[in-house]
């Protein structure tokens, strides 16, 4: 199941990546051999078998519905380190309406 | 050729509780821009989610009051996304395994039907920021990221727009009664996307659906639906198709405007959330959500109508908020009588909200006022005429009634003590008028009744009034 | 201070009688580690003046007596979060990065008034095993500055190896702490899964990543684990099981103990020197007491692919934050929205994290998750069933951490395939969520070979028991390194 380049971009474009056609081309293959690495899996007789996404058997972790008291001086830094802010806001290029998509 | 239509909606709504769905920030805003966040909300690298208890809970209430079945193992999943507003690029949410599934709600229709529309599932997700735009840029506010949202996504049963839009009040009105949310459109805590495909009658696949979204009010709902249909079927009738895309309302046309196409399928790469381990719900933990139901508006309406003696009508109006139902049962429990605080309420109340565009508790009337008022004109103190006067100071400046109207001097004179000598006064100065009466014109004792009120500067008891007239008028 | 021949019983008994002050220890330590990581470039950032700072409050506060750790200075692993001290993951991207909250790891840090003194280099976001995806510098093994110290947390274990500190702190997502403390020849520990907070490590593989203490040797690295492990609320992950004193039953010897030995860690693609270090360190074993025995681990032969699909899905979507919208580098002369997206992502990531984001969207996109991420997932059951077999009759399981010592610096890096092979014996104890320890066991070629003692779910103190056990029969931690750069 090799990767064709037109899914190697796709996905680029899903990571919000670029590359250069010679990148792409190498990319291609490199992501071809991985995942004819991963088709071995196949072999693995799964039937029935739960997948595993944690890996400790906990259950129901909550937190109590407690407030915290807002903190303007981490307010404040966190500001400062965004690259871009403005009257407290981040502050990003303008959103257009044909790129991102909003999610719902 | 006749059509079909299908309509399903998505259904956001925000619940209130006190901290947000993952994070311990103040679940507010509409506050300084970016003042109830964190490192979490903010997607910073190394923090991890922690799930809200108060949140589930409030998911399971809507879902049990929403006739839903818990799903007892259920679990979070992300939905990866890259937009400002959303700070890790994925949104954590219920995907595989939501909380609530196979609900329903029963719907009243104009045609006097009534309605089930099935509840495909209920998930639990956090909300993202606000993106506000000016020009060139945008300005992200996080003060929103990370609010619990509940998502409720109604089977795709409702085939007219007056449907969707009964189905949205019953929504919002069955919610708000669990006290989980105020499901204000206004406000954003109530948000609707709606599906809606055509297809000709006897077909059995749907046709292909074009999705409504930021739809401002239900009617705005309704409204953009019904263009919808008629849009989609002349579409169809000359041979076109419909294409897969997300159209907006245009509030002044009533048209609505293409937004996105949506080439393909969106592609979210789902996972089951690492950080967040499973949600395990035990028979007494829904117990416990159950028994924390408050009572619902078909009860509360059974209720009006067997203890009140309301109709079905009047019971229907005072269910239609929550905070009408509970207007009306406090007034009454200050005394006051059930109808007449029906009518009230539907009445000048009503008429006064529409009016000034206010909610009811936005409005300074208390129930105890009302109260007060309304055994005011029972018990005879005011009259109808001076009811409406102190019902404007009442619920413009939140008076006292009673010691208004006394120090108003409206209190309705109805001592016959004090009204004879001046019902004497008025028969001896209007001798053509007892003549009228004694030969059978009834109208002159409207003339008589009158006088007394202009003397009294209408603060006469009319009904007291009529009835020592007419004994007087008898003795002459 | 020579942390090769004094360990943490040693430096703490000159601490407690004023032989020596915390704040010297410290400046010491940075002067010398100025001069060693000229040649071994395990550091990205230093920590000099606030280290100097701490360390003099912790002299005049007062060597606490009972507290191993007090006044010792440390090297944490550029992936966990400092409070107000530059914290790059070793990525452009973060270049000049400053986190406002600290690690719960830094705070246990602090709370046992250890002294941080930098910030490891390591590979970008700890996807690597050698250091050289680093963005800033590649880390020389100290055995052999030719050589790679393995990775990802390549600077920290240089850091001991080399005598730097003797003690630092690393990350474990498939061998991240393992790996390079084997080809470094000291002793590093991935703990159990939920063992210690994640709370404030830059996430790779949320569900594999754990943080661990990388030590000269076996008693210090159990000393430092009981100081950072521990339920935390901020980490809905970490079990809520009291921490035991992991040196407490330390010298009760293996007599009787039951280790297993898989057979799938001594195949195919096993250096021979490396199969003859273990198959002596059994013998060893046996010697001591214990009874060793070869058992199998079937699934073992899965787990690098298993392992890639499910850490890079995890990858791929916790490291979308990365976007130059809050924090972070954005790129400049952005056009668009989608520029500072496509553009700041594209300049701040390196090849190998590219990769790894790219393998893991294509896991999880639409039409490929059942085959891959689900099916990974479903494999990872059956690995975690494998070690459960065993450990129904085993106390403890033994073999390589790697299939080989440490390889030259650009040998690898070309070749993904080649690398991602290497992490074989290392990626199963993630997958199942065990305890696994690293620790000297023979040397080829001049270069360490490290063993590998896995455990049962939070029985980190059976491994340390056999580790230390096969510590003191053994020379191998003797051994310090040249920096020299022998071909």
């Amino acid at each position: 199941m090799a990767i064709s380049k037109e899914q190697v971009t796709h996905v680029a474009d899903l990571a919000r990546l670029s590359f250069t056609d010679e990148e792409l081309g190498q990319f291609t293959d490199q992501l071809s051999q991985i995942t004819d690495m991963f088709n071995e899996l196949q072999e693995v007789d799964t039937k029935g078998v739960e997948p595993m996404t944690h890996v400790v058997d906990l259950v129901n972790v909550l937190r109590d519905d407690v407030p915290a008291a807002a903190n303007p001086q981490e307010r404040e830094a966190l500001l400062k380190n965004a690259p871009d802010a403005e009257d407290g806001y981040i502050k990003v290029p303008a959103i257009l309406d044909n790129e991102g998509d909003d999610g719902e | 050729m006749n059509f079909e239509t299908t309509i399903g909606l998505e259904v956001h709504v925000e619940l209130k509780t006190k901290s947000k769905m993952f994070s311990p920030s103040a679940n507010e805003f509409g506050d300084t821009p970016n003042m109830n966040t964190n490192v979490i909300d903010w997607g910073y690298p190394g923090v991890l989610p922690k799930v809200n208890k108060g949140a589930v809970d409030f998911g399971m209430r809507a879902a049990l009051a929403l006739n839903a079945t818990i799903a007892q193992d259920n679990h979070f999943d992300r939905k990866n996304y890259f937009y400002p507003d959303n700070p890790k690029a994925y949104q954590v949410t219920q995907f595989e395994q939501p909380i609530g599934h196979d609900g329903w709600v029963e719907v009243h229709l104009s045609n006097g039907t009534t309605k089930k529309i099935g509840i495909e599932e209920l998930h639990l997700e956090e909300d993202a920021g606000k993106n506000t735009h000016t020009g060139q840029y945008s300005y992200v506010d996080l003060n929103r990221q990370g609010t619990p949202l509940i998502e409720i996504v109604s089977k795709p049963d409702m085939t007219t727009p007056e449907e969707a839009y009964e189905y949205m009040e019953t929504l919002r009105q069955v919610i708000q009664f669990t006290g989980v949310s105020d499901v204000k459109m206004e406000e954003g805590s109530l948000r609707v996307d709606a599906n809606i495909s055509l297809r000709p009658i006897g077909q059995k696949e749907y046709g292909v659906k074009t999705e409504l979204k930021n739809i401002n009010s239900f009617t705005y709902l309704r409204k953009g639906l019904e263009y919808e249909e008629k849009r989609q079927a002349q579409i169809l009738l000359s041979g076109g198709q419909i294409r897969q895309e997300t159209r907006g309302f245009n509030e002044n046309t009533g048209e609505t405007v293409l937004q996105r196409i949506k080439e393909g399928s969106d592609d979210y790469r789902y996972f089951p959330e690492p950080d967040i381990p499973p949600l395990q719900i035990s028979d007494k933990w829904i117990d416990e959500v159950r028994a924390s139901i408050p009572e619902m508006p078909h009860e509360r309406r059974k209720r009006y109508i067997n203890d009140f003696g309301l109709t079905e009508n009047d019971a229907q109006v005072l269910t239609s908020t929550l905070e009408m139902a509970n207007f009306f049962e406090e007034t009454v429990k200050q005394g006051a009588d059930a109808k007449l605080v029906s009518n009230w309420l539907q009445g000048e109340v009503s008429a006064y909200m529409n009016a000034q565009k206010l909610d009811l508790q936005e409005t300074k009337l208390t129930p105890e006022n009302l109260a007060t008022m309304i055994n005011l004109i029972t018990d005879g103190t005011i009259s109808s005429k001076i009811a409406k006067k102190v019902f404007k100071e009442t619920i413009t400046n939140g008076t006292e009634p009673k010691q208004w109207v006394e120090d108003k001097g409206m209190v309705q004179l109805s001592d016959p003590a004090k009204l004879l000598p001046m019902i004497t006064e008025v028969l001896d100065n209007n001798g053509q008028s007892i003549d009228d009466f004694k030969n059978g014109k009834d109208r002159a004792i409207g003339f008589l009744v009158g006088q007394i009120m202009k003397q009294t500067h209408g603060q006469a008891n009319p009904k007291v009034v009529n009835q020592l007239l007419i004994s007087e008028l008898k003795k002459r | 201070m020579n942390y090769f021949t004094n360990d943490l019983t040693k430096i703490h008994a000159q601490l407690v009688n004023k032989e020596l002050t915390s704040y010297d220890l410290t400046k010491q330590t940075i002067t010398a580690l100025k001069e060693t990581d000229k040649k071994v470039d395990a550091f990205l950032t230093l920590n000099e003046e606030k280290a100097l700072e701490m360390a003099k409050a912790i002299d005049e506060k007062g060597i606490d007596p009972a507290n191993l750790l007090a006044g010792i200075p440390v090297a944490v692993k550029d992936n966990i979060m400092t409070k107000d001290l530059r914290t790059t993951a070793a990525s452009k991207i973060l270049e000049n990065f400053v986190p406002v909250y600290d690690a719960t790891v830094m705070e246990h840090i602090y709370a046992h008034d250890m002294v941080p003194i930098g910030k490891t280099n390591m590979d970008e976001f700890a996807m690597g095993g050698s250091t050289e995806n680093s963005a800033f510098k590649t880390t020389k093994n100290p055995w052999n500055l030719t050589k790679v110290p393995g990775g990802s947390s390549g600077g920290s274990a240089a850091a001991v190896s080399a005598g730097i500190v003797p003690i630092a702190f690393g990350s474990d997502t498939g061998g991240s702490i393992r790996q390079p403390a084997s080809f470094t020849g000291i002793v590093g520990m991935k703990p159990t899964y939920g063992r210690v907070s994640r709370w404030g490590l830059i996430a790779f593989g949320s569900s594999l990543d754990e943080i661990g203490p990388m030590t000269r040797n076996v008693k210090d690295n159990a000393t430092v684990l009981a100081a950072i492990a521990g339920f935390d609320e901020h980490d809905g992950t970490t079990v809520n099981k009291e921490v035991p004193d992991f040196t407490a039953n330390i010298a009760k010897g293996v007599k009787g103990l039951k280790i297993g030995l898989p057979k799938e860690y001594l195949g195919e693609g096993v250096q021979p020197e490396v199969k003859a270090a273990i198959l002596a360190a059994a013998d060893k074993f046996r010697e001591l007491g214990a009874t060793v025995e070869e058992v199998s681990l079937p699934h073992s032969k899965y787990g690098v692919a298993a392992y890639y699909i499910i850490s890079s899905s995890e990858a791929s979507s916790n490291l979308q934050r990365f976007d130059g919208i809050r924090y972070g580098v954005r790129a400049t002369d952005v056009k668009n929205l989608n520029d500072v997206y496509v553009r700041s992502r594209t300049e701040g990531f390196g090849p190998e994290v590219k990769r790894r984001i790219m393998l893991g969207m294509y896991s999880l996109s639409a039409g490929y998750y059942d085959a891959y991420f689900k099916k990974a997932a479903q494999v990872r059951t059956l690995m975690k069933q494998d070690f459960a077999n065993v450990f129904a009759d085993y106390d403890l399981i033994m073999g390589p951490v790697a299939p080989t010592t440490a390889y030259g610096i650009g040998e690898d890096v070309s070749d993904p395939l080649t690398m991602y092979a290497g992490d074989v014996l290392s990626v199963p104890v993630n997958m199942a969520g065990l305890p696994g320890l690293s620790l000297p066991a023979g040397f080829a070629a001049g270069l360490p070979i490290g063993m590998q003692l896995i455990g049962k779910a939070f029985d980190e103190q059976t491994i340390y028991q056999a580790g230390y056990a096969f510590e003191k029969a053994t020379d191998f931690h003797k051994e310090t390194p040249t920096l020299g750069g022998n071909n």
